[in-house]
């Protein structure tokens, strides 16, 4: 039995099951996030959310997805046809495949490669090319003012994000995401790199062009920014693709920062339950930020990704590699 | 053989991404072709085990560069017929190039080999048991630190370069330099004038200086 799964058959379905295994949660898992934020921000804002479709209104994200179905996909007139198709399906499948690499336990990722690290930051900085695809596309001033404005936000919000995760393995000695969650069994790295924690997580907001930083699509002054044009389905695929992004930053925070399915407490086993609450905790901060917080105006934007973020993420990446170098505390050295 | 036809697939995909890059009409899908290039090109990199320069390459150029040269060109109001008018003209004599390219590149191959005594020979032999991340750290930042440290100031040099060339100062907006304030005295900015009765008082015509506020 074991021979048949080193071959290349017994590979390749071992892993498209994995994969499904995978996939298939995470999409329903994107399905209730948008119920889940439209229930916080609900309580939030004393309403009550949705509450009508099936009991407490858990049918929602079923009956957006049916509506989103059933309507009819527009393509404007001089619009980049193919483009504009390929847009939000590129946004989509990147916010997916970005799993392929985040250990859900210990080796339970779908593959565990050497430099997974490098391999979440490519795949998360080609996020802006859905954006920019979608703006130009669509052949409209609006969507290409949004498309503008998240590409510039994106790329500049990108190179503090290199520099904070440089700095996390730094420490970890590793680039691979499981040796870097097994690095943190003592103390997970958002206790030392605190500072850098903080930067990560604003920066994941402004990644994912997620309000305060949602500028992409600030209602009040370009509609609705690079998917204004877009309807029906290919809309409902950069929406889904948003809070994918969401789920795979919270991700990403819990393996670099707070230490994967590492269990807080030494008494209770570590296991995949402890990955689910870390991201859950991140995702609920994603959304308190969004109800709490006003847009940040764009030049305020710029400001704090080049003049604070980065010389912060700099600074601390010297100061922590001196450190390391100096006591000896280099990881496999 | 299943890794081989992944590299002749990959490296059709490569070609072909390159030639569209030349011939397609609309240059914003040049370059998206040539992001495709690019991502394939990293592939290839995967292919042959070299997973840091992969992702490298993929980060750098495809995430970063590429994404400020579809910036560009999508800002560039082109005139796509004038862009092509060239083409015709200039034919003939990219095909030679390519013809010249192609004879050499053919010669090479045709007559390369590699010496059996020739990776004995290698200064820095591959490195077995760490992954190729660890072993290009341990070449680029002890043999070859003078080198990177190098490139990196080359780097800078450029980016200063740039930003000298495009950085204009326009003194559209007013600066507060708090030095010349505190040096001013009242002898630079008051003028005693005495009022004869009935005439009236007139500045005396002073050189204006310019300053900041």
């Amino acid at each position: 039995m074991s021979l048949f799964w080193d071959t290349n058959l017994g590979i390749l379905i071992l892993t498209v099951l994995k994969t499904l295994a995978l996939v298939v949660p995470l999409l329903i898992g994107v399905a209730y996030l948008t119920y889940f934020e439209r229930k916080v921000m609900g309580a939030i804002q004393l309403r009550k959310g949705p509450n009508v479709v099936g009991p407490f209104g858990l049918m929602q994200p079923f009956a957006d997805a049916l509506k989103m179905l059933t309507k009819e996909t527009i393509i404007p007139t001089g619009a980049d046809k193919v483009l504009f198709v390929l847009a939000p399906m590129i946004t989509f499948g990147l916010a997916i495949i970005a799993w392929a690499v985040i250990p859900v336990n210990n080796g339970w990722g779908i593959a565990n490669i050497n430099v997974g690290v490098l391999y979440l930051f490519a795949i998360s900085s080609l996020g802006v090319y859905g954006v920019i695809i979608a703006g130009w596309a669509s052949n409209s001033k609006y969507a290409f003012l949004g498309a503008l404005r998240s590409a510039a936000q994106m790329v500049s919000y990108e190179v503090s994000m290199g520099f904070v995760m440089v700095t996390v393995l730094i420490l970890a000695g590793s680039l691979n995401l499981n040796a870097i969650v097994l690095a943190q069994k003592h103390l997970w790295f958002a206790v030392p790199l605190f500072p850098l924690f903080v930067i990560f997580f604003i920066s994941g907001l402004a990644e994912t062009n997620r309000a305060p930083f949602d500028l992409a699509e600030g209602e009040s002054e370009i509609v609705a920014g690079f998917f204004v044009e877009y309807s029906a389905m290919s809309f409902a695929l950069f929406f889904l693709g948003e809070y994918a992004n969401m789920i795979m930053i919270s991700g990403m925070t819990t393996v670099l920062f707070l230490g994967g399915w590492l269990s807080p407490l030494p008494f209770l086993a570590n296991g995949v339950l402890w990955f689910l609450i870390k991201v859950f905790i991140c995702l609920f901060v994603f959304v308190w930020v969004r109800a709490t917080l006003p847009r940040y105006r764009y030049d305020q934007l710029m400001a704090l990704g080049w003049k604070v973020f980065l010389p912060i993420s700099l600074v601390y990446l010297v100061a922590v590699a001196g450190a390391v170098e100096y006591f000896g505390w280099l990881p496999n050295a | 053989m299943i890794s081989n036809l992944a590299f002749y697939l990959f490296s059709f995909i490569l070609l072909a991404s390159a030639v569209m890059v030349v011939t397609s009409r609309n240059p914003v899908h040049a370059v998206l072709f040539l992001i495709l290039g690019f991502v394939n090109a990293a592939v290839l990199f995967l292919l042959a085990g070299a997973e840091f320069l992969a992702f490298i390459l993929a980060i750098v150029y495809v995430g970063a560069v590429a994404v400020l040269f579809l910036f560009v060109v999508m800002m560039l109001d082109v005139d796509f017929a004038a862009l092509h008018e060239g083409f015709q003209r200039y034919a003939p004599v990219g095909a030679l190039v390519a013809l010249i390219m192609f004879a050499e590149l053919a010669f090479i191959a045709g007559n390369w080999a590699i010496a059996p005594s020739g990776s004995a020979n290698r200064l820095f032999p591959m490195p077995e048991h760490v992954t190729n991340t660890v072993a290009l750290g341990q070449l680029i930042y002890t043999s070859y630190l003078p080198l990177f440290q190098l490139s990196g100031v080359i780097l800078l040099v450029a980016m200063i370069g740039a930003i000298v060339l495009t950085h204009r100062d326009r003194q559209r907006s007013l600066h507060q330099n708090i030095a010349v304030q505190h040096a001013r005295k009242p002898e630079h900015t008051l003028v005693m004038v005495n009022a004869k009765l009935g005439e009236g008082a007139a500045l005396p015509v002073q050189p204006t200086e310019k300053e900041t506020l």
